[in-house]
């Protein structure tokens, strides 16, 4: 029985799609044949490709068992700190879908393609508005994208001052892709720590900066959820240095409305708009990473770049300093018209809004929890928490038993490990479109996990049990690694 | 709002839960100096339905969809999408979830990328495909810094025939990195001149497209060949994964690694993006490869599962001295390709691929009957080149106006092709369609 298709209830086991395929099968409407056939070279002839061969309906099927093995937002709770998994609008879903937008060709003459052009030069105002900074590029495809955007800037900046420079600042708490992301421009990472409070000190930045130092790479709020509230005077003495200061905007979504990004002295910042702006994030991409920076970065900026000139748009290349460009075409327009009709759907008063209760939820968790995990940093946070799992080492138990066991009652779990700064970190981002009822069933679920690891640890070792499947051999997966079939 | 679920009673709960006072309490750490002077000025919140007609108004302002007969490829072409591939890769399981760091939960994103991975690597006859890249131009450009990670040399040889827009996106990854990249002609039969190469002991790759920019189809082969006898890589990239089909594939050509643009494999234009960007290898070459895998394994009853895997690549482990930045890929566009893969299976895209060509060939030969020549005498796929009689502009501009799009001037790309457009046609325009055209630059 155990091998037999329904022995788990609704959820079915499904094969790979070449162990369903039949040679013989279609599930493709092959269009009409109206042109005679050409005989292909010899030399040039492949075999036919060996692809899996299904009906439509063993497809289609195939699919909806896929589907329903995964976790999703729109089926519950999924607070992975960090990465913003808010809901995502489905009116969204309809406006990429316009035919007259979703059909078009990236190289129309731009008489034939007003409609879309005029779609970018209003997404990069709002976003510039959003922000306040003063010039936006849409091009690039995700955050890391928009990082590597950002650090060609600097770069470019430095290069054409006459003074190439080769570190770059970038503190403990940062993502991975900081520094992966300055490597790429040749640069050095020059690691810097966070204070007792979690935050970085001006003192410790004036050490690290010099002029052979490009600048700082800064995520705020930081990635533990608090606001770096000496970012100006950070800012300040990079500047002094004839630094840059990068913001990731990674954590945006906490401070819409609130945070004037140029006053502070960020100069080149990237938005998520796959965290912030409520796109999908479709199992891991496409996303998009706009770039938006200060009115002396400008010129730097990806091209080519929408002017509109009595009243017609036109993509002008005319930007000598430009990095260049990061795609062959304009960016994930599919990506960047849901971005836009959540901020028309939202307005300015519903965004900030929007902030404020995504972070009314993270510290009603953290003011829920903190008797029952440990709180990294005992002060107000943003728009997530971070707590660990030091109460709950004396029994044995991990913070990846405690996101393992989640899963059983039926939410995804936080992110874990990371920040790298709070050992066995558990970060978790509630978003603001969680209800209260949500939130108050998540802190149960880990008030009982927490109980079930002081009374009867295995149920956590053993977990998840209720998942399509139980804990995977990571470790013999990497050894021999088995990529394709 | 409909998407914030707070009533105020909530938030009174809520708040006292927290002993703040109010919603702005937990501002209070910004300091003064770093907050807005004054509120967000953006247009006013549309209801839903509003919305929508905002949206109408751009999607009308654009040449696409039946009304409009474009003869553009290069880079993006336009394939008939299968409804049921449209439909299961809507499912909001894939949809809205996150990249799939908890594999319990995510199994079914897992497989399907699993899958992908190989009708990716079968299709370009590769031994292992990642699980995707942005697009197919910076899955050139990490290719070549992938090469030149792994034969620490630290020049390119790169096809003048690759998409321009993809040298481009070349030249911004490459520029700070100090790697020099040495453009190769063409010839006049529009494939690349293989006797131009130049010096080679230094070359960490030699990439050419296949079918290249102007359609023309490579010899691979002599490419490999020629990279392999210098010590270097042969990248063999591409924008048209559906030639494929019916051509020989990269890996059967000696490729080391082949990448390229997924977006013909069911997914739509969309202006350009979001595409796919395929990137493949010999495994030989896996632990350098950029981007993320997905790899099979067991769980702890022995049954089958999938997980990400060789993450000691990735940035979140590696930090600086990661393959590369990547993290969010265009996963979703992934899935999007294998369900259309598995449509098609191998047979259909045979078909479709042979249907393709053969549209092309119509094509040639009647625009060669009305006059027009084709520069280019190399073999092509869906895509040619053709040099249109003196004073076509005008009759170019005319057809616009009736939103057809008789190709893509080649002139701002390379100027010494004044007068000459790349065409492109695919299973969607009908016969009907070419004649019409081709009536049109006659008359």
């Amino acid at each position: 029985m155990t091998n037999s298709l329904g022995t788990t209830g609704l959820v079915l086991e499904e094969p790979l799609l070449w162990e369903r395929g039949r040679r013989g099968r279609s599930g493709f409407s092959l269009p009409r044949r109206d042109v005679p056939r050409c005989e292909v070279p010899k030399e040039l002839a492949g075999a036919t490709p060996d692809l899996p061969e299904l009906s439509e309906v063993d497809m289609v099927r195939h699919y909806i068992r896929l589907s329903q093995w995964n976790f999703s937002v729109d089926a519950g709770m999924y607070p992975l700190g960090s990465c913003t998994m808010k809901y995502n609008p489905k009116t969204n879903e309809r406006q990429c879908s316009r035919p007259g937008l979703a059909s078009a060709h990236p190289l129309l003459p731009e008489e034939l393609c007003q409609g879309a052009l005029e779609l970018i030069a209003a997404l990069e105002c709002c976003l510039a508005e959003i922000t306040g900074l003063d010039a936006v590029s849409l091009q690039p495809g995700a955050g890391a994208h928009g990082e590597l955007a950002g650090m060609l800037i600097f770069h470019a900046y430095h290069r054409h001052r006459g003074k190439p420079r080769s570190k770059i600042i970038v503190p403990d708490t940062a993502h991975g892709t900081n520094p992966a992301s300055a490597a790429l421009c040749g640069y050095t990472a020059v690691p810097v720590s966070s204070n007792a409070d979690g935050i970085l000190s001006p003192e410790t930045v004036a050490a690290a900066m010099d002029e052979e130092t490009a600048g700082i790479m800064v995520t705020n709020p930081n990635t533990i959820g608090l606001f770096e509230e000496n970012i100006k005077a950070i800012a300040d003495i990079v500047h002094a240095k004839g630094g840059l200061v990068y913001g990731d905007g990674a954590n945006m979504n906490a401070v819409l409305g609130m945070v004037d990004m140029g006053r502070i002295g960020v100069d080149v910042l990237h938005l998520n708009l796959h965290k912030t702006f409520s796109t999908p994030h479709g199992g891991g991409g496409p996303g998009a990473g706009p770039v938006c920076v200060r009115k002396h970065l400008a010129p730097f900026l990806p091209v080519p770049r929408v002017v509109v000139r009595d009243g017609v748009f036109r993509w002008s290349e005319d930007f000598p300093l430009s990095i260049g460009k990061l795609q062959a075409f304009w960016g994930n327009m599919g990506v960047l018209i849901r971005a836009y009709s959540y901020i028309l759907s939202l307005g300015a008063d519903n965004l900030k809004r929007a902030s404020q209760l995504a972070v009314l939820n993270a510290n009603y968790i953290k003011a829920q929890l903190k008797g029952t995990f440990h709180l990294a940093y005992d002060r107000p946070c943003m728009h997530e928490c971070v707590f660990s799992d030091k109460r709950q080492q004396a029994h044995k138990v991990s913070t990846l038993d405690i996101a393992k066991r989640l899963m059983d009652y039926g939410f995804h779990p936080p992110t874990i490990y990371f920040p790298l700064v709070v050992p066995g970190a558990i970060m978790i981002e509630p978003t603001e479109t969680e209800s209260k009822e949500t939130i108050d069933l998540f802190i149960d679920a880990m008030k009982a996990i927490a109980a079930e690891a002081r009374d009867n640890p295995e149920v956590l070792h053993q977990a998840p049990t209720r998942c399509k499947r139980r804990r995977l051999d990571e470790t013999a997966a990497a050894r021999k690694p088995c990529l394709r079939g | 709002m409909r998407y914030l679920p707070h009533t105020p009673e909530d938030i009174t709960q809520m708040l006292e839960a927290t002993g703040a006072r109010s919603l702005e309490d937990f501002f209070a750490v910004i300091p003064p100096e770093c907050r807005r002077e004054r509120p967000m000025v953006l247009p006013e919140a549309l209801t839903e339905w509003e919305l929508d007609a905002h949206i109408d108004r751009f999607a009308g302002r654009m040449a696409a969809g039946p009304d409009a007969k474009v003869f553009l490829g290069a880079g993006s072409y336009e394939h008939f999408i299968p409804a049921a591939v449209g439909f299961v890769t809507s499912r909001s399981e894939f949809v809205t979830s996150y990249t799939p760091y908890q594999p319990e939960m995510s199994q079914g994103t897992l497989q399907a990328v699993f899958e992908y991975q190989s009708l990716a690597a079968r299709l370009l006859g590769m031994e292992v495909a990642n699980a995707s890249m942005y697009d197919g131009a910076s899955a050139l450009a990490e290719a070549l810094l992938m090469a030149a990670r792994v034969t620490r040399r630290s020049a390119v040889a790169l096809s003048r025939a690759v998409h321009p827009l993809y040298r481009r996106v070349v030249r911004t990854y490459l520029e700070p990195t100090g790697i020099q990249v040495r453009e190769v002609p063409f010839r006049p039969d529009g494939a690349t001149d293989r006797s131009a190469i130049g010096r080679t002991d230094d070359l960490a790759a030699v990439a050419v497209q296949s079918p290249n920019f102007f359609g023309c189809i490579e010899d691979l082969q002599a490419f490999s060949d020629a990279a392999h006898g210098a010590g270097a890589l042969s990248i063999a990239a591409f924008s048209e994964p559906l030639a494929f089909g019916i051509l020989k594939n990269p890996g059967r050509l000696g490729a080391d690694i082949a990448c390229g643009e997924g977006q013909s494999l069911g997914i739509p234009r969309s202006f350009g993006g979001p595409g796919l960007g395929m990137f493949a290898s010999k495994m030989q070459y896996v632990r350098s490869m950029p981007g993320r895998l997905v790899g099979e394994t067991l769980d702890l009853e022995g049954r089958r599962g999938y997980v990400l895997t060789l993450a000691t690549r990735e940035q979140h482990i590696r930090r600086e001295k990661a393959t590369s930045n990547i993290c969010t890929n265009n996963s979703l566009c992934a899935l999007t390709a294998a369900a259309y893969m598995a449509s098609l299976g191998g047979t259909g895209m045979r078909e479709l691929a042979q249907l393709n060509l053969d549209r092309a060939e119509y094509l040639k030969a009647q625009l060669r009957a009305a006059g027009v020549s084709l520069p280019f005498s190399a073999p092509t796929f869906n895509e040619f080149v053709a040099a249109f009689p003196a004073g076509f502009e005008e009759t170019y501009r005319r057809l616009l106006a009736r939103k057809i799009v008789a190709g893509l001037p080649l002139e701002p790309y390379y100027p010494e092709l004044a007068g000459r457009y790349l065409l492109c046609v695919t299973e969607t325009l009908s016969k009907a369609d070419m004649d019409t055209l081709v009536r049109e630059v006659q008359s």
